[in-house]
């Protein structure tokens, strides 16, 4: 069967149009969307930063840092320029190379998974036709940045920390990926310019669980609240980068806001249409959507505590796996026996399911250990 | 430990938290506002009263840090036994305010500013005329009742932030 | 490998000290903890990074000045200290406090204790991880409290506002409008708290069922205040030993039934509003009338010693004072609640993890200034 006929909005509206922008020669379009990649990144960084903090600072009935610059807008760049006149102190045990290498390990993957989330109707780098693959492997490297931090500076707090890092990346990848999956058969490609083009209805509307299991995957990749026990006064440790300063710690930072602004990014391509919307410039919608998930993800930092670690992998393997598993198999029966002409009943019985199969679950796993005898 | 309730407890959390977005935070910024300080504040420093302390020395008496040193001696030059110095180490000073409630001719203030901090370890130590009442070192009204009325009214974080909120 | 197989493998247990200056301990504390992994085995406390010496400046002081001493024991709630500090020489002297210093007394020492749970709770929170919001908000609230102190002595944290036969300076004004509507708004505030966190899953998993304190470890350390409460202790001194007006106010005393972290945390929230109907009684059927009994400055309490009481928001203070006769007490010793209730930590907290540790150590809510004196 063609792969038309798999997917649930099997006519494309939109032609997919290759990239080829500005024109006649592939190494323009190369060159202009490396350097709009880079600046892009940075631009969002330091965007991310400054959205964390004052909304960070307004939901806690304070206001966020407005002395430098208007509106505290410049409060960004008084940070990198800060971590710039640092001393970079390296640690006596520290296995120099290593350490010098790992926050650029860290860093250069994150940018790279921007090289195929489009901007516009073949506004992207690259058009692979296994886009979601390519990030879903190249993230993960990163992670290896993470440990050879933790290895390098000699102290054996900074590698129990990365330890466990690379323990919960592990576990979080498995739902990660299967929520992905589903929204792959949805649209019947691994393109990501496809699977916008396909997103007649947002993907957050068929696939409510697989939205919900990637929010909560990808909090736990990249390290942030609730999942954040590898960084904030992490009771006796600080995390992997304890021994870093400096522009390496820098760097470490960088990455941290880089990947949440990239799943952001895949998360606003794969459920939430990408770049699609009325009577406003594609980019700027994509921007828009981007932003508003990582308040999203902001808010979520603001209200929750910190789950501990062996809460950690329960969750991932006792209650996401699971739910993943489920939800793909669901979405494999719709997908081929659905009809095609009713896709809004498809919307609300997905969205039935997933209330019943988390309040079914939720009571049927328990949330980590008790007490060990000792 | 069983996830009881499903995330209903989470949803409950993020929709106080994002009222709060809305709010009005409770801030104040600092150099460009400044809030009413009690009228009763027993702030920095200690103001004395030439004119009234007669150097029995209670207050010295009743200092639990023994931060005044009071000195009397006769002065030949108008005939009169007077105070001839009046020291207050307002670095001792633990800010108590029992001094002023003992002094029984009402010869003594705490100080109503909070903003009198010294650059030099030597300027804390304050003595005679330096200790008078001045526009820098105004008087607050702390065991003084005549004084507080004058004194403008507190600001009360109850009054002054309001939550923007319906009424029930 | 197979599971039993796994769970003997050989590890070995290694100390961590968990420093004096740390983010999470409440105060210059040090712990030596043995680990074995993640799980806790034992942990060894060593504090007197605070120690100042007040029970020895005690017997330097007269009676009236070491009250502000006092302050500086727990200095999160420095009023009840100061309460207990008078109550005990009040009772050495035999003065009699007029009614409208009593009243006085029991609206202020309510209102310290919620002030006092809120940084408790906060604290607590603050350990579990939420990012300071439920901190910030009951920060909040506190501020409003110190506002109405401010207003009556002048100062935010060290009050030196009861005096031996009384309080301090009668209350102006504008104080009982200010508390009526601070009452109303903390009302409102409370419920919204309780919306934001008491079904939290997160918190109901790292909270429910972590550090429980059995009812007869926590009689047998002598335990006191909300900690032993959350226990199922129903034990209150404001009931069982009524000091000062308290036995003229309808108040209930909420107990918990694990005794673990949830139901501590529970427990102070509950007391904040019981606090909340004392003070409205109070301040409805307070009387004029002259607020300090005419004791002279340099007080001279005859020979002879006492012991003084309260329930303090943390647990029960007690003031032992030994007098000779002279102004100043001969021996002044403290009796440091959080100190004692520091004592069942280490049964507390052995099996549990790490991260355990620091939110159980928030839950019992200890002040260095009152361990270390």
């Amino acid at each position: 069967m063609a792969i038309v006929d798999l997917t649930f909005n099997s006519r494309l509206p939109m032609q997919v149009v290759p990239p080829d922008w500005p024109g006649n020669n592939y190494w323009w379009h190369w060159l202009f969307f490396t350097v709009v990649l880079i600046a892009f990144v940075l631009m969002m960084v330091m965007g991310a930063i400054y959205i964390e903090r004052r909304g960070l600072g307004r939901m806690q009935s304070r206001l966020g840092p407005n002395r430098t610059g208007p509106f505290g807008l410049l409060q960004p760049v008084a940070d990198a320029v800060k971590v710039l006149l640092k001393e970079n102190i390296v640690p006596d045990s520290a296995d120099k190379v290593v350490h010098w290498l790992a926050p650029v390990v860290a860093f250069a993957p994150v940018v790279m998974i921007f090289a195929v989330v489009p901007f516009q109707n073949g506004a992207l780098l690259a058009d692979l036709n296994i886009g979601i693959l390519y990030i879903v492997a190249i993230s993960s490297v990163s992670t290896v940045g993470v440990f050879m931090a933790g290895w390098s500076s000699g102290n054996k707090y900074s590698l129990l920390g990365a330890m466990r890092n690379m323990a919960a990346v592990v576990s979080y990848e498995l739902p990660l990926v299967l929520s992905i999956v589903g929204v792959v058969l949805a649209a019947g490609s691994l393109s990501l310019n496809q699977i916008v083009l396909t997103q007649n209805i947002p993907f957050i509307l068929l696939q409510p669980l697989g939205f919900l299991i990637f929010f909560a995957a990808a909090c736990a990749e990249i390290n942030r609240s609730p999942f954040d026990l590898m960084e904030a006064d992490s009771e006796i440790v600080a995390g992997f980068h304890t021994e870093y300063s400096g522009m390496k710690f820098a760097m470490f930072y960088l990455v941290e806001y880089a990947e949440a602004i990239a799943m952001s990014a895949i998360i606003t391509t794969l459920f939430l249409g990408g770049w699609r919307g009325p009577w406003l410039p594609p980019w700027l919608w994509f921007i828009i959507k981007t932003l508003i998930v990582f308040f999203v993800m902001v808010w979520t930092r603001t209200t929750l505590p910190r789950v501990r670690i062996d809460q950690l992998m329960a969750l991932a393997w006792k209650f996401l796996l699971p739910l993943a598993l489920i939800n793909l198999f669901i979405t494999a029966i719709q997908v081929l026996v659905w009809p095609q002409a009713l896709p809004w009943l498809a919307v609300i019985i997905n969205i039935a399911v997933m209330f019943v199969l988390v309040i079914i679950w939720s009571r049927l796993f328990r949330l980590g250990w008790g007490r060990v005898e000792v | 430990m069983k996830f009881e309730r499903f995330g209903a407890g989470i949803i409950k959390g993020m929709t106080v938290t994002i009222r709060h977005l809305l709010r009005h935070p409770t801030v104040n910024q600092y150099p460009e506002q400044r809030l009413n300080v009690s009228r009763r504040i027993r702030g920095n420093e200690l103001v004395w009263s030439r004119a009234r302390c007669t150097g029995c020395a209670t207050c010295a008496k009743a200092c639990p840090q023994g931060a005044i040193e009071l000195v009397t001696a006769a002065n030949p030059a108008n005939n009169k036994y007077e105070v001839e110095t009046y020291r207050v180490d307002t670095g001792y000073c633990i800010q108590c305010g029992l001094c002023v409630e003992a002094c029984p001719f009402d010869a003594l203030f705490m100080g109503y500013s909070y903003e009198r901090a010294k650059y030099k370890r030597g300027e804390v130590i304050q003595t005679n005329d330096e200790l008078l009442e001045s526009a820098e070192r105004p008087a607050s009204g702390y065991y003084h009742p005549e004084i507080a009325e004058k004194l403008p009214a507190q600001t009360l974080l109850v009054e002054r932030i309001t939550e923007k909120r319906q009424k029930k | 490998m197979t599971t039993e197989q796994l769970m003997t493998l050989k590890t070995e247990p290694f100390v961590v000290n968990i420093g004096p200056v740390h983010p999470s301990t409440h105060g210059v504390y040090r712990m030596r903890v043995t680990l074995d992994g993640e799980v806790v085995l034992d942990i060894e406390p060593v504090f007197g990074y605070l120690h100042r010496g007040i029970e020895k400046l005690a017997e330097e002081r007269t009676y009236t000045g070491f009250i502000p001493l006092t302050d500086r024991l727990d200095y999160m709630s420095a009023m009840s200290n100061n309460l207990g500090y008078c109550l005990a020489v009040e009772k050495l002297a035999g003065i009699k406090v007029p009614e409208r210093a009593e009243y006085l007394r029991v609206i202020i020492a309510e209102l310290q204790r919620i002030a006092n749970h809120c940084i408790a709770v906060g604290a607590m929170l603050n350990d579990a991880g939420a990012f300071f919001t439920p901190f910030l908000y009951l920060f909040r609230e506190r501020e409003k409290i110190y506002d109405l102190f401010e207003m009556l002595c002048g100062q935010r944290l060290t009050y030196n506002y009861m005096r031996i036969g009384g309080v301090g300076q009668d209350i102006p004004a504008e104080f009982l409008p200010a508390l009526a509507k601070f009452i109303q708004k903390i009302r409102r505030f409370i419920s919204e708290y309780e919306f934001f966190l008491k079904q939290n899953e997160i918190l109901l998993a790292r909270a429910k069922g972590v550090g429980v304190l059995p009812k007869e470890l926590a009689i047998n350390c002598g335990i006191s205040g909300p900690v032993a409460r959350a226990s199922g202790i129903k034990w209150d001194l404001r009931k069982a030993d009524p000091y000062s007006i308290y036995d003229r106010f309808e108040f209930d005393i909420p107990t918990g039934e694990n005794g673990d972290c949830y139901d501590r945390y529970r427990v102070r929230i509950e007391e904040m509003t019981q606090s909340l109907r004392i003070i409205e009684q109070a301040s409805k059927q307070i009387p004029g009338g002259p607020i300090r009994a005419d004791v002279p400055h340099l007080i001279r309490p005859p020979a002879g010693e006492v012991y003084a009481h309260i329930e303090a928001p943390k647990g029960e203070l007690g003031f032992y004072i030994v007098s000779d006769n002279s102004i100043a007490p001969y021996r002044c010793h403290v009796r440091p609640t959080s100190l004692i209730n520091l004592a069942a930590l280490r049964q507390m907290v052995r099996g549990w993890k790490v991260a355990d540790l620091i939110i159980i150590f928030g839950s019992i809510d200890i002040t260095m200034g009152e361990v270390d004196r």
